[in-house]
């Protein structure tokens, strides 16, 4: 059975054992390339304790899967899969996982790539950060949808 | 009619994760959003004109002019921040 596109999770994952799983059986893959996000103690600012991921459960789901519909009409790529984790996670922990594969390099590192920025800005995701200052949501970052306009697409948060 | 409304994040901490209410056939989003104001202190202030709030029916992302049918699903949330 293949194993599923996207998945939202509380538990870690393993990167060796979903790339073994998203390349196995076809001999037409030349390329794997793979992001993985993990907690920064952050670099400006007071030491995070702790982040806190909440997502809109189907929803999130929905929408990934069809930015990877997406993905695969405008690169030629031959499988993808995400795994992003939800709750409570600290510094060093993993976070988000994107794995692409495609007969060569060139499409499988812009499909990746394209992927997480549309992971970073669209996708319905809340992010509570804690440090020594307490608790707090963090804002969306406008930063993030500039890089999702390199891929001609505009944000949903912006303020219309 | 009858409908489910789903908060999410700073939202959901200030007027708990869902709600079943009635309201008027034919209302939209920014409709809902203006009745929900009656209903606590804290629905006005959290979902106050102005305030960066976002909407989703039926799981899809959703403009403030988008009508509502019977049994949806409607979110309010602030702008997503991503993963």
């Amino acid at each position: 059975m293949a194993s599923p596109r996207v998945t939202i999770q509380t538990a870690d994952f393993d990167l060796s054992a979903e790339v073994a799983a998203l390349r196995a059986d076809d001999p037409g893959v030349g390329a794997v390339v793979t992001f993985t996000g993990t907690v920064r103690d952050r670099s400006d600012g007071p030491a995070l304790h702790w982040m806190e991921l909440e997502h809109y459960p189907g929803m999130t789901e929905r929408a990934i899967e069809a930015m990877i519909d997406t993905a695969r009409q405008r690169f030629d790529i031959r499988a993808a899969r995400v795994i992003h984790r939800v709750g409570r996670l600290l510094p060093l922990d993993q976070i988000v996982l994107v794995a692409v594969t495609s007969r060569h390099r060139g499409e499988a590192f812009k499909a990746c790539e394209f992927l997480m920025d549309y992971l970073k800005t669209q996708a319905p995701f809340w992010k509570k950060e804690s440090s020594s200052e307490g608790a707090q949501w963090v804002d969306a970052r406008t930063s993030d949808d500039a890089a999702l306009q390199r891929w001609g697409i505009a944000s949903g948060n912006q303020v219309s | 009619m009858k409908i489910q409304v789903r908060y999410f994040a700073s939202l959901r901490e200030a007027l708990g994760s869902s709600e079943a209410i009635e309201v008027p056939a034919k209302i939209t989003v920014d409709g809902l959003r203006e009745l929900l104001w009656s209903r606590s202190e804290a629905h006005a202030n959290a979902l106050a004109r102005g305030r960066a709030v976002r909407a989703a029916v039926n799981q899809g992302m959703s403009d403030g002019a988008v009508e509502l049918s019977e049994g949806c699903e409607v979110a309010f949330f602030p702008p997503v921040t991503g993963g």
